[in-house]
């Protein structure tokens, strides 16, 4: 694999599979511990009717509007579950599912009531993403890189989902203490002072930011699995906050090159012509890395403590 | 045209969808039932999700044995398969790790789901003939639906109707009590398991109409309809099968009757208007109820203040307060209370000094804790206690005007 077959071609989706799932996987490491993981799979549907109704309004298909209609829908869709758990009082699960299959369901009959057909705006889409066609055809090899007038067709997913990702790490980085203790003590944190609420408010909103995001160039699959499967594949690491969450991102990183290798080249090795979704095979992978350490991971039982100590 | 749909009127075939959809939106209501007030409603996410892989290796299976890859038993066969497998990790992970069910059951959803599109796009690429229509399973359709998938899909809603309803006893008692139902001999995990089952069941037979996305939705918001209108357990079965129905009918008969109108979409809507307006109406439990309960309560409060602060020859300045006041006839518009204010406010002081008594000695302890400040004392105690009591206390003193 030459460079001048690399960069223009699996640079750029590869670089920006990672950068989403790394992403997804951390705050999905405080969602799995505060038993929230489902959360990312209720952004993820209810992203959909945004982005419609935000290209009704628009007209047009451009990141902006979209990324502006996708979050709007996340935070209606967080404000009807809690309206709907206080007001109904419903456990948070069925309040949950009662919200984002209805917004699923408003986003379909919207998208075939529109003639939506003749732009890039599908169900399909929606769910596969297209991280294949996120090609960099200026590029002619590694010096691309430090060439402007190539860089300037980057394809514009790769730096929002760069940004993204500095965003939501950043999130982690600074509020890294008041996020360990109020999610092992939620108590203990408020006598110390963090507003709790707060700050898992917050967090529920960075993770529909890296959600909306990462939906925009990878589909809904992989935001799902890279909030829960690497994290959930961490947990069976470690024992420790710090290790878990270096896990979930080594976890998600693998999980991202391997699923785009193997979505890419693995047909060909076995004879096969064309690529598989990579989206599909990247959460295929996570969970294959999901199963092996939750078959061998050191601590992998209830207990706290890893087996043999 | 819509009546035409509502009536039945538009063909065999469209009549056969309804049927179908209606035979399975009465048994999703009341399977959800079950997994809802077990507190698993979630679960059936990671069910629904689990049959895509099985529809497309289903698929790729027949496609190899020189069949028609699109036969719907088969492509049923395989999701009920997969669903399976989906179901058996979703408990290995929670029973086996330190998972919590709900991350076992978006591991299990998101993986399986990823899994299937990758087989979706295995056969895509295939270039196999006719494979048109499996992305139907997504999200339900039933345009282009053959006959005899109809058939299959009435008669299977039909197959899980009846074995809900000889398993409804031990589901019943295992989700309202599960501790009780141990108590009985029941087994619970096995009862677990049945109930699972069904929601698989319900599924794969709603696959084809629904698609799997949204199937969750039919099992979810009847149950969650339904249990605001009734406490007893049979009733909201009841209605969770009425509700699911009616909403499975309404929006299999519209979605029939125009074009571009999805199927599964229009019946997830239809029901959580239906979830909608319980939310908002139902007695007790709903929105409006409790605000009406919230503003009787408030005036309650206020008017008993009211008078008693009357009584006591004291100046009221809340104006709402005086507003109910006014309003029934207590005062009058500059203030001064009315004859029947003098009345009643001298009757609300002596049932507080009546009260008091009541709240001191021990004999009337049980009456005493009926105590909230608003129950009228005669509601508690009879004629001749209350005389008893006027004894001890003194006669009526005069209300200073």
């Amino acid at each position: 694999m030459n460079g001048a077959e690399f960069v223009p071609l699996s640079l750029t989706p590869l670089l920006i599979g990672i950068f989403a799932a790394v992403a997804c996987a951390l705050p999905g490491n405080f969602l799995l511990l505060r038993r929230q993981a489902l959360i990312g799979d209720a952004i993820s549907h209810v992203v959909l009717p945004g982005i419609v109704v935000a290209f009704l309004i628009t007209g047009a298909i451009s990141a902006g509007p979209m990324m502006l209609g996708a979050a709007g829908a996340a935070i209606v869709a967080v404000v009807l579950i809690e309206l709907i758990r206080r007001l109904g009082r419903i456990e948070p699960g069925a309040a949950m599912g009662v919200v984002f299959t209805t917004m699923f369901a408003g986003g379909v009959l919207l998208l075939e009531q529109t003639d939506t057909s003749t732009v890039h705006l599908d169900v399909e889409h929606a769910l596969y993403g297209n991280l294949e066609s996120l090609i960099w055809l200026d590029a002619t090899g590694w010096s691309s890189l430090l060439d402007p007038a190539a860089l300037r067709y980057l394809p514009a997913e790769l730096p929002r989902m760069a940004l993204t990702l500095l965003g939501v790490g950043l999130f982690i980085a600074v509020f890294w203490r008041a996020l360990k203790i109020s999610t092992f003590d939620e108590g203990f944190a408020r006598t110390l002072g963090i507003p709790t609420n707060l700050l898992g408010l917050a967090l529920v909103i960075t993770a529909a930011i890296a959600a909306v995001a990462a939906f925009d160039a990878v589909g809904s699959i992989i935001v799902i699995a890279m909030f829960i499967c690497p994290p959930a594949a961490a947990r069976m690491m470690s024992n420790r906050l710090e290790g878990q969450v270096g896990w979930s991102v080594v976890f998600a990183i693998t999980s991202a090159v391997f699923g785009y290798v193997l979505a890419g080249y693995g047909p060909l090795w076995l004879g096969a012509s064309d690529a598989v979704s990579a989206a599909g095979m990247i959460a295929t992978v996570s969970g294959l890395l999901l199963a092996i350490a939750a078959l061998f991971g050191p601590c992998r039982h209830c207990a706290g403590a890893p087996a043999g100590v | 045209m819509i009546w035409d749909a509502l009536l039945l009127q538009l063909g065999y075939n469209a009549t056969l969808v309804a049927i179908g959809a209606t035979l399975l939106g009465v048994s999703a209501g009341i399977t959800g039932t079950f997994l809802f007030l077990r507190k698993r409603a979630l679960v059936s996410d990671a069910i629904s999700h689990a049959t895509l892989p099985g529809v497309g290796l289903a698929f790729l299976a027949m496609v190899a044995f020189g069949g028609d890859g699109r036969n719907l038993a088969g492509l049923m066969v395989g999701s009920a398969l997969s669903a399976m497998a989906g179901l058996w990790c979703l408990n290995w992970l929670t029973r086996n790790t330190r998972l919590a069910e709900d991350a076992a059951i978006g591991a299990v959803l998101s993986v399986f789901f990823g899994f299937g599109i990758v087989i979706l796009t295995v056969i895509q690429t295939l270039g196999v003939g006719r494979q048109a229509g499996l992305e139907g399973f997504l999200l339900g359709s039933t345009a282009g639906m053959l006959w005899s998938d109809a058939l299959v899909i009435a008669g299977g809603g039909m197959a899980t109707l009846l074995l809900i309803l000889l398993l409804r006893r031990p589901m019943t008692l295992v989700a309202f009590d599960p501790e009780y139902a141990a108590a009985r001999g029941i087994r619970v995990s096995r009862v677990d398991m049945m109930m699972m089952g069904l929601v698989m069941a319900v599924t794969v037979v709603g696959l084809k109409i629904v698609g799997l996305i949204l199937i969750v939705a039919l099992l979810i918001i009847p149950a969650v309809t339904a249990r605001f209108w009734t406490e007893r357990s049979d009733l909201v079965v009841l209605l969770a099968g009425l509700a699911g129905g009616v909403s499975a009918y309404l929006g299999a008969a519209m979605s029939a009757s125009a074009p571009n109108l999805p199927t599964g979409p229009i019946i997830v809507l239809m029901s959580f208007t239906l979830f909608a307006l319980s939310l908002l109406l139902a007695p007790n439990r709903g929105v409006l109820a409790a605000v009406l309960r919230h503003l009787r309560f408030q005036r309650q409060v206020h008017l008993r203040q009211g008078l008693l602060a009357m009584a006591q020859d004291q100046v009221i300045y809340e104006p709402l307060t005086l507003r109910l006041l006014r309003r029934s006839g207590l005062i009058r518009a500059d203030g001064v209370a009315t004859e029947i204010g003098r009345a009643r406010a001298a009757k609300a002081l002596r049932d507080e000094h009546r009260w008091a008594l009541v709240r001191s000695d021990q004999t009337h302890e049980a009456a005493a804790a009926l105590y909230d400040g608003l129950r009228e004392i005669e509601t508690v105690l009879t004629p001749d206690q209350i005389k008893d009591i006027d004894r001890r206390i003194g006669g009526p003193r005069e209300v200073p005007a």
